[in-house]
């Protein structure tokens, strides 16, 4: 059983690194703001999500398992509202189009 | 093992390289973004030394707090078109070098120092460890913070209230009195909406942290520093406004942390027979009792702080 679970992990981590990989790749190589935020959500939404579900056989349940959702459900509500901000921002300049 | 090792590697390659992003960095706002990450990175190199509290701290003040006054300085630079004088060198090739050569010098110098130290390094840690037990605390940073070394907490205390004196002393004669502003962006759904969800948990947070700060990492410096950086939320999503610096609840928060600190510690001379002692079995309430003004104070004085000198005019 153990076996099992680490063997989760370690899939689970190495997605989750995968789509912070592809997430920084994008924001590197695209070429205006909204498509380069566009590829930072894949980073937290995806990257931490799965790296969190990772992590939650290997912590003591509940608080440290809900301590670690707590921290992604926070890193969604801040990206969700900076993205809201700079992407507000950028169309106001005129970089959008 | 190795893969520790590695882990250690790429902390150290990544901070040298934003080191050397800050300093090559031609743009003030590329610069400040590139010293927050830095700070972010350096949080991880002190968690991997076991140092958590020096790692919270540097990711709320090194890091969150400074960055954000960095920011607002560029900010304000930008506004009155200082941006050109500071991004072209001034300085000439003679002073650019003795400035390296300086320094380098020191670098050789802490280098030669850190690699001297004799093995194992000398260390108060068994001393500070076993004493810990008469506080009645479990967090032997916050023992030597507030009971072996309280002056110095103290006095630190004290330099961050000259330092929000010296940032009111640069108001205009006509502001004197005012209010100071944090920019607001005004009728913004989505922040007006992450400033009133986030507070509750925000302000829960950096209570725990304090409160867990007696036998955990955590502490005054880091736990003021979320209560801070949330009214700072609300007062940019324009939410609240900062009352005038002549308000008297305002100046009340300001100096009750260090009046109750300097209280007790002039009352150690009539219960315990010394500056800043406590007497008997009273460590640990006397403790609770000096962190809960202080967490007041830090949080407003660091808010006033990243708020800068009052703008607005005193109505008559």
């Amino acid at each position: 059983m153990s076996r099992i679970l680490d063997i989760l992990t370690v899939l689970l981590i190495v997605a989750g690194v995968f789509f912070f990989l592809a997430g920084t790749v994008g924001l590197l190589r695209f070429p205006d703001p909204l498509t380069r935020l566009h590829a930072l959500t894949k980073a937290d939404n995806l990257g931490l999500g799965l790296i969190v579900l990772a992590l939650l056989p290997r912590v003591a349940w509940p608080f440290d398992a809900l301590k670690l959702i707590a921290v992604w459900l926070f890193a969604l509500l801040a990206s969700a509202t900076v993205g809201q901000l700079v992407g507000r921002i950028a169309h106001e300049k005129g970089l959008d189009s | 093992m190795s893969a520790v090792v590695g882990v250690d590697l790429a902390l150290i390659v990544l901070l040298v390289a934003l080191a050397w992003w800050i300093l090559a960095a031609r743009d003030a706002f590329a610069a400040i973004a590139g010293f927050v990450a830095y700070g972010l990175v350096l949080m991880l190199a002190w968690m991997r030394l076991a140092g958590p509290d020096v790692a919270l701290t540097e990711g709320a003040i090194g890091s969150g707090l400074s960055g954000l006054m960095l920011f607002g300085a560029a900010a304000r630079l930008r506004r009155k078109g200082h941006e050109a004088a500071t991004a072209s060198p001034s300085a000439g090739t003679a002073m650019r070098v003795g400035v390296g050569l300086l320094c380098a010098g020191v670098v050789a110098a802490l280098a030669a120092i850190v690699l001297e130290l004799p093995e194992p390094a000398p260390t108060l840690a068994p001393q500070a460890a076993a004493s810990l037990g008469a506080t009645r605390l479990g967090n032997p940073v916050t023992g030597v913070l507030l009971a072996y070394r309280a002056l110095d907490t103290l006095l630190e205390k004290v330099v961050l209230f000259l330092a929000l004196i010296g940032v009111w002393s640069l108001a205009p004669d006509r502001a004197w009195g005012g209010a100071p502003r944090i920019p607001s962006v005004e009728s913004h759904g989505a922040l007006r909406l992450l400033a009133q969800v986030l507070p509750p948990f925000g302000i829960l947070v950096g209570i725990h942290m304090v409160w867990n700060g007696a036998d955990a990492p955590g502490g005054a410096f880091p736990g003021s520093a979320v209560l801070a950086a949330m009214w700072m939320l609300a007062l940019a999503a324009g939410l609240t406004r900062l009352p005038a610096v002549s308000c008297r609840r305002l100046r009340t928060a300001i100096i009750i942390g260090p009046a109750v600190f300097l209280l007790v510690a002039f009352a150690g001379f009539g219960l315990a027979g010394a500056f800043l002692a406590y007497p008997d079995g009273w460590a640990k309430p006397l403790i609770v009792a000096i962190e809960l003004p202080l967490i007041l104070s830090i949080a407003v004085i660091l808010t006033l702080l990243i708020a800068g000198p009052p703008e607005t005019e005193v109505r008559p």
